[in-house]
């Protein structure tokens, strides 16, 4: 396997990524991950100095929406799915800012 | 009178004329779902509750003239990565196992803004990651033509669910394949539709720039209507497209005389079951007999296509599902310390390890240092596969080939090298990297007697010209049969 | 000897816009509603909800690209930044990073050495965050997506400023622009306009910049002058100290007065930036940069400009009365009205200076209408009221915008004309003051001030002074 993934970087992607693997997991995510990269340096093969990077793929463009109010006070069911909800707002632990 | 027999199209005729009610279609479609639902767990959510009414108010705006379209009253399944207001909606995942949305998906308002009667939502694969349905959090979906075998992915509930009469047509999503494949697997039609046809409003994203909604049916004729209702200029999705020209019921014409289709020689390599292969150019001969101009062709950059998907998908991904945190809605874990011990448990016990696995990897090709590597490198790659469709659409109308290189697998063999399941989509990713429509038509049987699916895929905005061909294809090939019908035989 | 230090300061200033509605979907900028009542699927992050850009805000972004000399990008996107925060519904913003709508531009501002120019990097537009509340009795936060979506543009300028001054000289420079603009009212306090700090020393004379830190959360012109003057003082004792300046962010305490690193495991400052799929690519013509330049507003220096031309008013009245584009509108509109230039300038630079002094307030809170003031100055010209009681009127009209006509007849404050009835008043006065009278009458000219004063006082100050002082002489004479 040339992609090598180490500890630090699968505990670094987990800080990013927000999720948080189990010792096992953690094993199975690094090779996973090495051997999906090694798959994906195939693209390395082609050249592609001058090729614009693709987005979409075609060319849908200036679509805007006029600045008018449209929407009202859903509260109620903006906030259904809530886990947490205080006073018409969302909670979540203390955060400090 | 067998009503689940009948196409969606078949039934709404008959709905209209009288010889049929909207309730005697729900009722049979709920029959047929206590009947075999154990068998085949191809719903996560059936509105056992809601439906009957629902069918006797579609009922009175058919009788009040009120509801004229082709679709009126025939029951259809939504898959569980749309938003259906007021049901719940869970992408097959434990992470949306409590979520009810306050809006509906532009796509489920246009059905039943024709009258369709929505059913339930059907399996998938967690958030549409994987071809198999076997990610679900609810249990995988079984193959009604072989329960030991998957039904493919991730809309594999929705095609099972069609293959299995529990409903007259279903709604898929396509990002990699997620509609064709199944649809394959399952013995009906699929279609993804031109990037931007169908609004992705209320579709809960995967990847962002590949997702599309379209129509998994029993035949050819009932796709093309389907698709025709779907279709719609969304000013709330900035991707959807404005066309005149999705009248595509009209291309339902039994003519392929003259029309140019290559056959990628790419697609009939390497890795493609020789059973697949003899039935997808038997199906290209009838085709040929018909008028069609058929020849092989090299697309090249075929094996391109699955890496640079995969990166752009794990990565769009990966920032799609950043919103699944545990505070606005879904699973929050219970005991936690501080808010990012918050995220991580919520996030790594709500997910299942194959979405995990995708939003590692897309976290990491996006991360400093790696964007232009990976995935920079991605986005150029799908430029030059653009490229070599472009070229290949200016000598033929229609490319054939076929959906997947097997018939369905068994049940889980798939998910232990994911690498492997990958390399299931090598025909149907790159349709997603240029945003081409892309159809599949069953074409015939493996030894086994498990369906084989034709793919025909066409330049942008080319739906009608696939619909002709396939429309052709279809009355050529005559009957497919259902597994219903293959066991009612036995 | 002490080495010489050189502050080097660049700016990232968020500047909220004016428009009605959010940046990508319908919901309703308004401040001060109940939270999450401006809310809706798209600024909540709610699954399968999809973006929509709102047309005025790139208007908005391009204007003040024009007015600060950028070149507008002809093809540009918006990009993800991903990071996890609950006041961020996505836990990613759409920003811009790979092609903002605005690159290298300019701004002048005046330094005690003389016009200096900053230079403008980029203009980018991106998305506002939402608010957290602390709970004061639980252990929890809250959080209002009210705020979520509130369109803004950061201005990034290049680092081009050397002290405090500079900055505040900037910062009061981009204001002006942009209240000219019309597309930001610009209040530090409120959090319309905010500034982020970057900020490095090296030693005078050396061309290499030095590490620099960014200090965020400074909302008032003192902050932001106290953080700069602090972070100098801190990074030059770190290099003195044989240290290293730590590349870092840094929040300022504002009453504590001080920063402190913003350092934490989990926030690992790497925020993935990709162009988002679910917005489409911005494709600006000459012709839309055209008709937006005819569109500009007049600016600043333009309207000095005019008002020495057009107007008969002292230069540093056209200093302060264009020094709030707000206060500008209100002459103007008052001038239209009454036709009387001087009269408008003069309630402005003095009534209502004092009053906004008094009251703490800023020419943006100017609450008064032209029509009113155009009606305050006819009725003092027609001698309706005399000068005082229009002080008085004005001071209410300040407050609360009355209609001085309406308010005077109301209250009964207009001048007494009858002539029989401030004679009447006059001998009264004559009668209880014979002090002041033999006074007067002995050459003590300034007697009969005393006893106009009387006079008004009787007649609760609605009498023309001068046609009392006029009827006293007269009356006085005859004695
Ligand atoms: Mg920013
Ligand atoms: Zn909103």
């Amino acid at each position: 396997m040339a992609n090598v993934i180490s500890d630090e970087t699968i505990e670094y992607v987990g800080i990013l990524a927000k999720l948080e693997l189990s010792g096992e997991e953690k094993e199975q995510a690094k090779k996973d991950m090495g051997r999906m990269l090694d798959y994906i340096d195939k693209l390395g093969e082609l050249d592609t100095a001058d090729v614009e990077p693709m987005s979409h793929a075609f060319s849908v463009q200036n679509v805007f929406r006029e600045d008018i109010v449209t929407n009202g006070d859903i509260r109620d069911e903006i906030l259904s799915n809530a886990p947490g909800e205080k006073n018409g707002m969302f909670t979540v632990p203390r955060t400090f800012d | 009178m067998d009503i689940l027999k009948w196409t969606a199209t078949e039934l709404a005729a008959k709905i209209k004329n009288k010889e049929v009610t909207v309730m005697e279609a729900a009722q049979a479609v709920l029959d047929s779902i206590e009947k075999k639902e154990r068998h085949y767990n191809c719903y996560i959510t059936v509105d056992n509750e809601g439906i009957m009414k629902r069918a006797e108010d579609i009922q009175r705006r058919i009788d009040s003239g009120e509801l004229t379209g082709r679709l009126a009253g025939v029951p259809v399944a939504i898959k569980d990565n749309m938003c259906t207001q007021g049901m719940l909606t869970t992408c097959a995942s434990r992470m949306l196992g409590n979520f009810i949305p306050v809006f509906s998906s532009e796509a489920v308002l246009n059905l039943e803004k024709e009258g369709a009667l929505i059913i339930g939502k059907t399996n998938m694969d967690e958030f549409a990651m994987g071809s198999t349905t076997e990610t679900s959090a609810y249990g995988e979906t079984k193959n009604p033509w072989d329960e030991s075998r998957v039904p493919g992915g991730s809309s594999g509930g929705s095609a099972a669910a069609v293959a299995a009469q529990e409903c007259f047509f279903a709604l898929g999503s396509d990002t990699g394949g997620s509609i064709r494949q199944p649809a394959s697997y399952c013995g009906v039609v699929g279609m993804k539709p031109t990037y931007g046809t169908v609004s992705r409003y209320g579709l809960i994203a995967y990847g962002s720039s590949l997702d599309q909604i379209g129509p998994i049916s029993k035949d050819v004729t009932d796709c093309a209507a389907i698709l025709e209702v779907l279709a719609s200029h969304d000013k709330k999705d900035s991707t959807s497209i404005f066309r005149n020209d999705t009248d595509f019921t009209s291309a339902l014409i039994e003519d392929v005389q003259g029309m140019r289709i290559g056959i990628p020689k790419d697609y009939l390599g390497e890795g493609l079951d020789a059973e697949v292969k003899e039935a997808v150019l038997r199906a290209a001969q009838v085709l040929k007999e018909k008028g069609a101009v058929v020849e092989e062709f090299d697309l090249s950059l075929v094996e391109y296509a699955i890496p640079a998907y995969y990166t752009i998908a794990a990565a769009e991904a990966s920032s799609n599902l950043e919103r699944f945190d545990g505070i606005k809605y879904g699973y929050r874990t219970r005991d936690y310390e501080g808010l990012h011990n918050m995220y991580k448990k919520s996030r790594s016990e709500g997910f299942g390890a194959e979405v995990k696995r995708r939003i590692m990897l897309g976290s990491f090709v996006l991360s400093s240092g790696y964007y232009d590597a990976y995935y920079l490198k991605a986005l150029k790659v799908k430029a030059l596969i653009k490229k070599a469709f472009d070229e290949a659409f200016s000598r033929y109308d229609l490319i054939l080939g076929p959906v997947a290189p097997t018939t369905a697998p068994r049940l889980g063999e798939s998910l232990a090298d994911p690498i492997k399941m990958y390399l299931g989509d090598i025909y149907t990713i790159s349709v997603n990297l240029a945003g081409l429509p892309a159809m599949s038509v069953p074409c015939g049987k493996d030894s086994q007697g498990l369906p084989i699916g034709l793919q025909l895929i066409g330049n942008c905005f080319q739906e009608k010209k696939i619909i002709q061909a396939a429309y052709t294809y279809e009355k050529a090939r005559g009957v497919f049969g259902t597994p219903t019908a293959e066991k009612e035989k036995v | 000897m002490a080495k010489q230090y050189e502050t080097v300061i660049g700016l990232e200033v968020h500047v909220e816009l004016s428009t009605k509605t959010k940046i990508f979907c319908g919901c309703s900028t308004a401040f001060g509603g109940a939270p999450n009542t401006h809310t809706c699927p798209v600024c909540t992050g709610m699954p399968g909800s999809l973006p929509v850009l709102n047309k005025q805000v790139l208007e908005y972004a391009m204007a003040v690209g024009l007015a600060t000399d950028c070149a507008i990008t002809r093809y540009c996107k918006f990009d993800r930044k991903n990071y996890f925060y609950p006041d961020n519904p996505q836990n990613y913003q759409i920003s811009q990073l790979y092609l903002p709508i605005c690159k290298n531009g300019k701004v002048e501002i005046e330094t005690a050495e003389g016009k200096k120019t900053v230079g403008i990097h980029e203009i980018h537009m991106e998305e506002d965050a939402g608010k957290l509340i602390h709970d004061e009795w639980e252990d929890c936060s809250l959080v209002d997506y009210n705020r979520s979506g509130v369109p803004l543009i950061e201005i990034v300028s290049e680092p081009d400023m050397r002290s405090a001054e500079e900055v505040i000289a900037y910062l009061e420079k981009l204001r002006m622009i942009l209240q000219y603009l019309g597309v930001s009212d610009c209040k530090l306090q409120e959090g319309s306009m905010r500034a982020d700090v970057n900020l490095s020393v090296r030693e005078a004379g050396t061309e290499k910049f030095g590490t620099r830190t960014e200090m965020k959360n400074l909302n008032s012109f003192r902050s932001i002058k106290r953080a700069i003057e602090g972070e100098r003082e801190r990074q030059i004792e770190l290099l003195e100290a044989g240290r290293e300046v730590l590349q870092e962010t840094r929040r300022w305490d504002d009453n504590k007065e001080e920063s402190y690193a913003m350092r934490s495991k989990e926030d690992a400052q790497d925020y993935r930036y990709f162009p988002d799929p679910d917005l489409v690519p911005i494709v600006v013509s000459d012709e839309w940069i055209d008709e937006i330049r005819s569109r500009q507003p007049e600016l600043r220096s333009e309207k000095m400009e005019r008002y020495k031309r057009e107007y008969d008013i002292p230069d540093y009245d056209i200093d302060i009365i264009t020094g709030s584009k707000h206060m500008a509108d209100i002459f103007e509109a008052t001038v239209a009205i009454s036709g009387q230039p001087k009269k408008a300038a003069n309630w402005l630079m003095v009534e209502t200076l004092r009053l906004l002094k008094e009251n703490d307030m800023e020419p943006e809170d100017i609450r008064f209408s032209p029509e009113n003031l155009a009606k305050l100055i006819k009725l003092t010209d027609e001698k309706v009221i005399n000068s005082s009681v229009a002080k008085e009127v004005f001071e209410v009209m300040f407050d609360r915008n009355i209609n001085p006509q309406v308010y005077i007849e109301e209250k009964g404050l207009k001048t007494v004309n009858d002539q029989n009835a401030l004679r009447k008043t006059v001998e009264e006065v004559i009668e209880a003051n014979p002090r002041s009278v033999e006074d007067y009458l002995n050459g003590k000219e300034k007697a009969i001030g005393f006893l106009v004063g009387q006079t008004m006082k009787a007649m609760q100050g609605k009498a023309d002074p001068g046609m009392v002082n006029e009827i006293l002489k007269l009356m006085l004479r005859n004695k």
